[in-house]
């Protein structure tokens, strides 16, 4: 059996193809033109969009386009997804198969892979191709302390990629593409697998996204009482930055797992992020430590953050939240007259 | 690191983080509809203390699947590896995990111990809202946003952290000293290679199952910064220059 070319999973649980996806699609350019092939993407969509997704793929670098046309109430369940992704995957006989390391395209993949018996590698930094041509897979293991470079022996090389480490491509609207429309079987037993998950629906929206935040301003253990953090609360405002935590507040429940900064929660690159009363975890550091400027107020001179801080403070943070808060209080109202 | 895999045999074994949240779970489900709670880990020997752990946190029963046949697994053979285990325990309703582990961070073994099984799974779940007899109701994070999901048992939940059930914010906490004392003396049931061999194929086990091979490995080199340090007033005072540098304020 011939495999040849790259696959993309299009993300759409309903909420329209993820920017992730896009990414993906401008990496799978690049590794064609080692390993030869087509770059195809795959997408489940509502039948009202499939046409404009399509063709927005296509913009973004797909050569040929695999569509199944899916009711909007089935969108959201991932066991139809795994349907499409290994009926494409038959179709095509990629030799790549690239998904978004988001939490939906984490606990998708690995399950195709397993049905599949292929290997897979998870939340990869970069994907290349050697000297040998073969695929090698790049990700962080053991808190980010090592980096290892992956190899897969069986086909399709599967991967999820995490968001944001390739930049997104710039779309081509002339550029021509092949649309292929599937259904996928009934007597198909992926189908049984499906009707035993049903989604009720969306029961909260995230409410805050701080992979895109500019500012934040991030709290940690040396945080005293729940109460206390109306005081940070207020300085994020006045800084217009969003707030975040180190792991400890979220496990105490004071703060919510969205606000999470580090390996277990979300990875940021703002243009500044405060750090006040984090010593610095390697934990809590993979997932800041590629902001533009850092700036860290901490009252042990020796917290390993400083070694990942461009300004570092010493001092009790209650004591310099306070100080800067009246200080921005001051340039505000002065501004004002 | 030397043949790409990790060499576990000088490390002490503990429960990964991320499953107490399953064993509590697990201890909240069978306190509304009884049962007896089962955990399986595949380990090296050593890995013994760590399922003594899970039986002074409640857990019912413990197996541990130790054989040098399954060392230097990657995910799919270790998935397998655990879902033949399972199937060799016979009857279960559900299985509960760890999103993921602390070390490999794959979030993989979840879904594919799903898959190998032929039972739905739902990953990274938040909350359980409900329990039912044949169903489990769950919010899951897909990423943009969180989703309730029903799901028919036999399923395969894996959690995040912190999660809650039903209203309730799970905190795992350390077990009492007597549950501690009463589970040094509690059997650990090892399991090896031979012992699943009449239900999965051996070969799928350990290394010669894994398909993935690390090539190359090694310390990621951080960028080291060049922190100004200031302490007191000059501190607050530096900031806001900063902070004015840079557009902020």
């Amino acid at each position: 059996m011939v495999w040849s070319g790259v696959l993309v999973y299009a993300e759409n649980y309903g909420r329209g193809i993820s920017k992730a996806s896009f990414e993906l699609l401008g990496k799978a350019r690049e590794i064609v033109t080692k390993i030869g092939g087509e770059v195809s993407a795959v997408i489940a969509s509502d039948p009202s969009n499939i046409e404009k997704y399509a063709k927005d793929l296509i913009m973004y670098g797909a050569d040929k386009v695999v569509t199944y046309r899916i009711d909007v109430d089935a969108l959201s369940n991932p066991m139809i997804h795994r349907c499409v992704v290994i009926d494409a995957i038959n179709y095509l006989k990629p030799k790549l198969v690239m998904f978004p390391a988001t939490p939906w395209g984490r606990g998708l993949a690995p399950r195709i892979a397993a049905h599949i018996g292929a290997g897979i590698t998870a939340d990869c930094l970069d994907i290349y191709v050697d000297d040998n041509g073969d695929i090698i897979q790049v990700r962080p293991a053991f808190t980010g302390n090592i980096i290892a470079h992956i190899k897969t022996l069986t086909s399709p090389v599967m991967a999820t990629i995490r968001p944001g480490v390739f930049p997104m491509p710039k779309p081509n609207h002339d550029r021509k593409g092949e649309v292929v429309e599937r259904e996928l079987g009934y007597e198909n037993e992926c189908l049984d697998l499906s009707k035993r998950v049903r989604v009720v629906g969306i029961s909260r929206e995230k409410k805050v996204k701080l992979s895109e935040a500019e500012v934040i301003l991030s709290i940690g253990r040396a945080v005293k009482s729940k109460e206390d953090i109306k005081l940070f609360e207020e300085l994020a405002k006045e800084l217009n930055a969003q707030l975040a935590c180190s792991r400890p507040l979220v496990d105490i429940g004071w703060m919510d797992r969205d606000r999470q900064v580090g390996f277990s929660g979300n990875i940021v690159r703002p243009k500044l992020y405060i750090a006040m009363g984090i010593s610095g975890a390697p934990q809590h550091i993979a997932g800041m430590k590629d902001s533009k400027y850092v700036i860290s107020v901490n009252i042990d001179p020796s917290a390993p953050i400083a070694k990942y801080s461009d300004l570092f403070v010493v001092g009790d943070i209650y004591d310099v939240a306070k100080k800067l808060l009246d200080k921005l209080k001051e340039i505000r109202c002065s501004e004002k007259q | 690191m030397e043949r790409g895999t990790v060499d576990r045999t000088s490390t002490t074994l503990e429960i990964n983080p991320f499953d107490l949240y399953a064993i509590e779970v697990a201890k909240r489900i069978k306190k509304l509809f009884g049962g007896i709670i089962t955990a399986i880990s595949m380990a090296p020997p050593h890995a013994e203390n760590a399922l003594r752990d899970a039986i002074a946190r409640g857990v019912d029963r413990a197996i541990l699947l130790s054989d040098k046949r399954f060392a230097g697994a990657d995910t799919l053979a270790t998935s397998y590896t655990l879902a033949s285990a399972i199937k060799k325990l016979g009857h279960f309703n559900l299985i509960l995990c760890g999103e993921k582990s602390v070390d490999g961070d794959t979030a993989h073994v979840g879904p594919e111990v799903a898959e190998f099984l032929g039972i739905p799974h739902v990953s990274f779940v938040t909350r359980i809202v409900d329990v039912g007899n044949n169903k489990i109701v769950v919010e899951s994070d897909y990423g943009d946003a969180y989703y309730k999901v029903e799901v028919n048992t036999p399923a395969l939940i894996a959690l995040s952290r912190p999660v809650v059930f039903m209203n309730e914010f799970i905190e795992p906490s350390m077990p009492r000293i007597s549950d501690v004392l009463r589970a040094r003396r509690a059997k650990i049931e090892i399991w090896n290679a031979d012992y699943l061999s009449d239900i999965a194929d051996t070969s799928r086990f350990g290394l010669s199952g894994s398909p993935t091979r690390v090539v190359k490995a090694y310390y990621a080199l951080e960028k080291g910064r060049e922190p100004k340090i200031v302490k007191g007033e000059e501190g607050t005072t530096l900031i806001l220059k900063t902070l004015k540098e840079l557009g902020v304020v």
